[in-house]
């Protein structure tokens, strides 16, 4: 993975002891809370519902078990001893103090980590596939192009007042695991007839109040170019993008204001300006950063399917976890392993301190000290022996983190929602556990398939609703909570956004109307390897309606 | 409609109450309640001021209602705030 060099360390170091004299002169009352804002969100501290949360960055997802350690350091000491994984890859803490956050940048600092960037009008943690550089099906690992994307555009000063937050996504297997569809530019690596890697480029894709499915700007970006198409897009959008209007400020809006084909027009335009100058990536820059990314020293093993079979045989619940939370590893005779962050009846994406300590000691003893934090709030283990993965089968059940539910319905996302969040309208926490708990039968939930939940608690989509297959969001009515279901969501290489389904229920009713759903699905599917939304979009979304609500809608007054 | 004032504290953040003394406490039970505009507006201008003070951060009035004894927010946003989270955290 990338370490840090002599710029990193110093950058990081002198932007922790700057921002130490900022919180000094706010608690000294020469800056007022206006002044501080901007800074303190520069350094991904929010101010919540109850405390101040620090959102801190796992670039593109790729987290060593040394540095997880510190994250449960941090979370012990500083924190009330968890934290949350986010579905940009991130780690936030709900319980920090003003006073103590320099401090908590240095201790980040020490193992290669900040909070830079991950709030704020800039650019954003770049996220990737967290299979990168392992998954059996990629054809690039995405990993050297996050991190050529995050050295270009951290603290870069021409795009440190964007007119809003941007956010960048990296693909390099055609099975899009980084949702890049709904990403403000997201890249999709492929090969030319003769095997060079390339960049299709999507642009002005997101989520909240206007949901949208990025659009393709281009096929083809050569490697070595693509920091300067990505300069292109970003300097048309902070000339062009609305300042006037928080909730049109996107590149979302931009894009479809002008229409893709006039918006490409105005990027080729500046893209053929500083085209071939200083932005061009020479090939020992890009050899200099894979050399990061080389594989780990993997032992020559063979693929062990047959002995895995027999175990799953005798143990049917690590043959459950087996199918459902083992993927396919590059290298044979290894596997990449996700621990589900989902048990019935938690919160997802939530892990306490000495999990993450169990956790990192896993990771140094199965899986060469390497992990990975994905969109969908889960954890991975990167590289486990097909012969270790019964004894890590039962170490994860004791971590209760072993739930054979990756990808399947109980895989929920969900925001933190009005537990902690400002801004949100509901409580989406209480809903994925209502979910869960409804839904603990493996048999069942294998039986369904692939099906993915996603909760947020407000219009503004953290918890991803409208990609997913069935999505729900929390709407205030009244003052009482209620949650809004869509139908046909998704985030892969085929991204949609859902249908809604109707009114909106009470959070009672969802596990309900969620069950209604499903039995409507496995009654309608035209085999057992019909996926629910391949149903969907065969069906449509009237046999659903009136699962829910009957032959006659209800029309519902709250 | 009966208000009281609700802040974050500056140095952790925490959510705080205006008392009766002039102080803030994170407790709901212990703010001061205003019963009519005159008193509310004298409430806001004690924010206003701790505000400037550098003790507190986004003051404002919330409703309330009063009984038993005890004060109880009347929007669920909050009474999340004045109680914490509704759910067991921290043990995933």
């Amino acid at each position: 993975m990338y370490r840090y060099d002599e710029f990193d360390h110093q950058l990081v170091a002198e932007r922790a002891a700057q921002f130490r004299k900022q919180v000094d002169r706010r608690l000294d009352g020469k800056l007022t809370e206006d002044q501080f804002k901007p800074l303190r969100l520069m350094n991904g501290l929010y101010l919540q519902l109850h405390a101040y949360m620090l959102r801190v960055n796992v670039p593109y997802g790729v987290l060593s078990s040394r540095q997880l350690r510190k994250l449960a350091d941090i979370a012990r000491r500083y924190d009330r001893g968890y934290g949350h994984f986010t579905t940009r890859q991130n780690i936030q803490y709900n319980w920090i103090s003003l006073e103590e956050t320099p401090d908590i940048l240095a201790e980040l600092a020490q193992v290669e980590m900040n909070a830079m960037q991950s709030s704020g009008n800039c650019v954003r943690n770049i996220t990737a596939d967290p299979f990168a550089g392992r998954a059996r099906d990629e054809i690039e690992d995405p990993r050297v192009w996050c991190e050529l994307i995050r050295q270009y555009s951290i603290l870069n000063p021409e795009f440190a007042y964007l007119p809003r937050k941007f956010k960048i996504a990296v693909t390099g297997a055609p099975n899009d695991r980084a949702a890049v569809g709904v990403h403000d530019i997201g890249l999709r690596m492929h090969h030319d007839a003769r095997g060079r890697p390339g960049f299709e480029v999507l642009v002005g894709g997101g989520q909240g109040r206007t949901p949208v499915i990025g659009k393709t700007i281009r096929d083809w970006i050569e490697p070595e170019e693509i920091l300067a198409y990505i300069e292109a897009i970003l300097r048309v959008y902070n000339m062009h993008g609305r300042r006037d209007n928080i909730y049109k400020a996107r590149i979302k809006i931009l894009v479809n204001a002008l229409g893709i084909d006039k918006f490409r027009e105005m990027v080729d335009a500046e893209w053929q300006a500083i085209r071939g100058q200083g932005l061009t990536v020479p090939e020992a820059e890009q050899a200099r950063i894979a050399e990061y990314f080389q594989p780990p020293a993997w032992a020559s093993l063979r693929d062990i399917d047959a002995e895995l079979d027999t175990q799953a045989a005798v143990d049917p619940a690590f043959g459950a976890w087996l199918k459902s939370n083992v993927s396919e590893h590059k290298a044979a005779g290894y596997a990449i392993v996700s621990l589900s962050l989902k048990a019935p009846g938690r919160e997802p994406g939530d892990l306490s301190a000495d999990k993450m300590d169990a956790v990192a000691t896993l990771a140094d003893l199965y899986s060469l000290g390497e992990l990975r934090v994905t969109h969908r709030q889960n954890l991975v283990l990167t590289d486990v022996r097909q012969a270790d993965l019964k004894e890590l089968f039962r170490e994860l059940v004791r971590l209760e983190l072993a739930t054979p539910n990756i990808g399947l319905l109980t895989d929920m996302i969900a925001c933190p929602g009005l537990d902690y969040c400002a801004l949100a309208n509901a409580r989406s926490i209480p809903v994925a556990q209502d979910i869960s708990r409804h839904f603990t039968a493996v048999d069942k939930l294998q039986e369904i398939g692939a099906l993915s939940v996603n909760i947020s608690g407000c219009m503004n989509a953290c918890g991803h609703h409208h990609v997913g297959n069935i999505g729900i969001l929390g709407v205030d009515k009244k003052g009482q909570e209620f949650f809004q279901i869509t139908l046909g969501g998704s985030s892969d290489q085929n991204a949609t956004l859902g249908d809604r389904l109707g009114p909106a229920l009470p959070q009672a009713e969802v596990p309900g109307a969620i069950e209604s759903i499903v039995d409507q699905y496995l009654a309608l599917r035209d085999s057992d390897s019909e996926p629910f939304l391949a149903t969907y979009r065969r069906v449509g979304i009237e046999p659903f309606k009136t699962a829910v609500y009957g032959e006659e809608p209800v029309r519902r007054v709250a | 409609m009966t208000q009281v004032l609700t802040a974050n504290r500056l140095d952790d953040g925490r959510v705080v109450f205006l008392t009766p003394g002039g102080d803030w406490s994170p407790v709901l039970n212990d703010a001061r309640t205003a019963h009519e505009p005159v008193s509310a507006a004298a409430l806001s201008q004690a924010g206003e001021q701790a505000e400037a003070n550098s003790t507190v951060v986004g003051p404002y009035l919330i409703e309330v209602t009063q009984a038993d004894g005890g004060i109880r927010a009347k929007a669920i946003r909050e009474a999340i705030r004045a109680s914490g989270p509704t759910i067991q955290a921290g043990h995933n």
